[in-house]
């Protein structure tokens, strides 16, 4: 049973009562099934209906943590349908307000959930115990994201000031002084989190993957691009030059499965591909800021990272990128002379991606006749990754469920959560996830 | 001997996150916080959920699913004291404009195999079911206030909260009028106070993102907003977004059909 079909965007992340279940036979794997329980909550299907500028500000409460990356989609997907473009001072703000986005959720991934996991804890606050300069590190970062996309959004959570076509209001150069300064520090904060990261013990593990990723000609892709692709493995196949988000639909396709609420979504019929920083890197770190790549390449990431536990160190590494992108704009920023460009509605249909924290998050609209909503489509990160984990899982599970080996399942179910918390799943889910239930049959 | 730390757990049913997200965005007092409490269980930040009973429990997210209509019940019971946060644990959220369609026709549209998901007809705030202790509003909810109502708790009294409109915080903070000075519709007079007056600050009408306030004059409000040349379906509208079935916006959209 496959069909293609829209898909819900509240279901990106998962209800900390997610659960695991694998099948093994004979020492091997019969079944494997990641389970999302994410009540839905409808979004494609209430958006009809509405005003063409009501998406932003609806889709932002998809998801708290990653609420400009719903905005950002939104807008872009019907300034395209209405034939409208953002562009010069008003794309640069754009960018500062989701680089804000991209500090304060990679530190919050970071410092609160991932670290813990290397370090032994069950949380950045049992880790503050213990090491109170640390977390207080990633709190001082994280803050200073947030308080970008206050200063341009109005507060970090669900923003008020962003428009199709713009802001209501821009912020003026003496507003954003006091957030360079404290840029400044996190830059510092940033290069030494590479560091920090970068020597951590690494479970020994590489997997074969098909990423997928905006890619720009001059930008560490995050606003805007093409979609590329590209395989790690076999006849490396792949489409580096990309297709443009207007083709999403002909590419992506998405099937819903009976132990989910999350659709999986496939890539030219293919299951299984990666979204997020690992694709990110692999596909563009060339365009990262020479700041940047200096890090990257002093934490011994090559060109292409495939151990997904590495990709805390590539989040880092997208830390110092955002901080130095934005502190850049900040320093040639002047107000622009108008906060937004006129949008009008009329019949037809949009597109629209970027590059939320987790991945590439991608709207359609079709407007009607009176410029409202008929049709939206929202296909974001983690459903696109969840085949992905799944086969994460399969390989890590499957040597040590081997006959004759039978290790706890505790010990196995600590792994898992690692391994999916390596991509970065919506945050309930990161933090505590697993109800793992293992049938030897 | 000291006094056991309180016991803090958070939960989460129907919601995008944002308003637990919002204890781990008080970078400045989330370590302290930590010191005097025991975050004994939320999944959002540890991995390590410690069992009941709790002294206080924060309710983020709707009721949407047969399963959640249990596991209520079951966090009221573990509970001392039960604060709701944010528009979708006291109001229903965004999700409840599923009451105004139908839950069928809403699945169907997302859903090739409809008969796969489990959800109920209705989004419902958590006080539709079990006694809660205190509500705080907002999508999301302010920083400064649920800070405001940790502490009371913790010192056992009732968090002081405004009950007046987004326009007082409007005067406070010295802001023109949108409406008066740009003719920008504004549900502000009707919204109750708690962001700061955010959206005026930013030449922005308030949408009504903290619910109405205490016996809002809606009536009133709509044959201005239609003054500014608002049409009933776009009033309609920006009553029924995130509060859409509190009492006083659900009277507020009908009223403005029935004006037509
Ligand atoms: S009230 Fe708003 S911010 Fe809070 S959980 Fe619901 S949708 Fe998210
Ligand atoms: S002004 Fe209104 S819509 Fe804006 S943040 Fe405040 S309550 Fe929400």
């Amino acid at each position: 049973m496959t069909h293609k079909t829209v898909r819900i965007g509240g279901l990106t992340r998962v209800e900390g009562e997610g659960g695991l279940v694998v099948h093994a036979r004979d020492g091997r794997i019969t079944g494997l099934e990641l389970r999302i329980y994410e009540p839905p909550r409808f979004f494609e299907a209430l958006l009809r209906g509405r005003g063409h500028t009501e998406p932003p500000d609806i889709t932002a409460r998809i998801c708290g943590i990653c609420p400009v990356a719903y905005q950002m989609s939104a807008c872009q997907a019907i300034e395209a349908a209405c034939g409208a473009e953002v562009t010069g001072p008003l794309r640069d703000l754009r960018l500062l307000l989701y680089y804000g986005e991209w500090i304060e959720s990679h530190a919050l991934h970071i410092y609160l959930l991932h670290a813990p996991d290397f370090l032994g804890y069950d949380s950045g606050i049992a880790l503050a115990a213990d090491r109170r300069d640390l977390v207080e590190r990633g709190l001082a970062l994280k803050k200073a994201g947030n308080e970008l996309i206050a200063v341009i959004g109005g507060r970090p959570i669900h923003p008020v000031n962003v428009r199709v076509g713009g802001f209501y209001r821009v912020p003026a150069r003496a507003e954003l002084a006091p957030v360079a300064e404290r840029l400044r520090r996190a830059r510092d904060d940033a290069l030494a989190t590479v560091a920090w990261v970068a020597g951590f013990d690494f479970p020994d593990v590489e997997h074969d993957y098909r990423f997928l990723a905006l890619s720009h000609p001059e930008e560490y892709a995050i606003l805007s691009g093409r979609v590329a692709t590209m395989m790690t493995a076999g006849d490396g196949r792949g489409t580096p030059e990309g297709f443009a988000v207007e083709d999403w639909p002909e590419h992506v396709t998405e099937e819903q499965v009976p132990h989910s609420t999350a659709l999986h979504a496939r890539l030219d019929g293919e299951s299984g591909y990666l979204v997020g920083a690992l694709a990110r890197y692999a596909l563009n770190a060339a365009r990262l800021s020479p700041l940047a790549r200096e890090a990257a390449a002093a934490a011994g990431l090559g060109p292409v990272c495939r151990n997904p536990f590495r990709a805390i160190v590539v989040r880092a590494v997208e830390i110092v990128h955002a901080c130095d992108e934005a502190l850049r704009i900040l320093d040639g920023y002047t107000e622009p002379d108008r906060p937004s460009v006129p949008v009008e509605p009329r019949p037809g249909v949009g597109h629209g991606a970027s590059e939320a924290p987790r991945g590439t998050l991608y709207h359609r609209y079709r407007l009607d006749e009176d410029g409202l909503v008929a049709e939206a489509d929202i296909v974001p990160p983690t459903a696109q990754n969840q085949a992905r984990i799944e086969a994460d899982l399969r390989d890590l599970l499957a040597p040590r469920l081997a006959p004759g080996l039978d290790p706890p399942e505790a010990e196995l179910a600590a792994l898992c959560e690692r391994a999916i918390r390596n991509h970065d799943p919506c945050i309930s889910c990161s933090a505590h996830f697993l109800d793992f239930r293992l049938d030897r049959g | 001997m000291d006094e056991p730390a309180p016991r803090l757990a958070v939960w989460k049913f129907a919601s995008c996150d944002g308003c637990q997200l919002t204890l781990l965005d008080c970078e400045d007092e989330l370590l302290s916080v930590a010191a005097r409490l025991e975050i004994a269980y939320f999944l959002e930040a540890s991995s390590a959920p410690g069992p009941g009973p709790y002294d206080l429990s924060l309710v983020e997210g709707s009721i949407t699913t047969p399963e959640d209509l249990e596991r209520i019940r079951h966090v009221r019971r573990v509970s001392r004291r039960l604060v709701t946060i944010g528009a979708c644990a006291t109001a229903g959220g965004v999700q409840a404009l599923r009451d105004f369609a139908g839950v069928k026709e809403f699945a169907s549209v997302v859903y090739a195999r409809p008969d796969y998901i489990a959800t109920l007809d209705r989004s419902t705030p958590i006080s539709a079911h079990v006694p809660v202790d205190f509500e705080l509003r907002g999508c999301p909810i302010d920083r400064r206030q649920l800070l405001e109502v940790i502490s009371a708790f913790l010192a056992g009294r009732r968090p002081v909260v405004p009950a007046h409109s987004v326009c007082v915080e409007c005067k406070a903070r010295g802001n023109v009028c949108v409406m008066v000075a740009h003719g920008t519709p504004c549900l502000g007079p009707v919204t109750q106070a708690g962001c700061g007056a955010l959206c005026p600050s930013f030449n922005r009408g308030c949408y009504g993102c903290f619910g109405p306030m205490e016996s809002p004059n809606a009536a009133g409000l709509n044959h201005w907003l239609r003054g500014l040349g608002m049409s009933t379906p776009e009033l309609v509208r920006i009553y029924r977004t995130y509060h859409a079935t509190t009492e006083p916006f659900r009277r507020a959209a009908e009223e403005a059909e029935e004006h037509e």
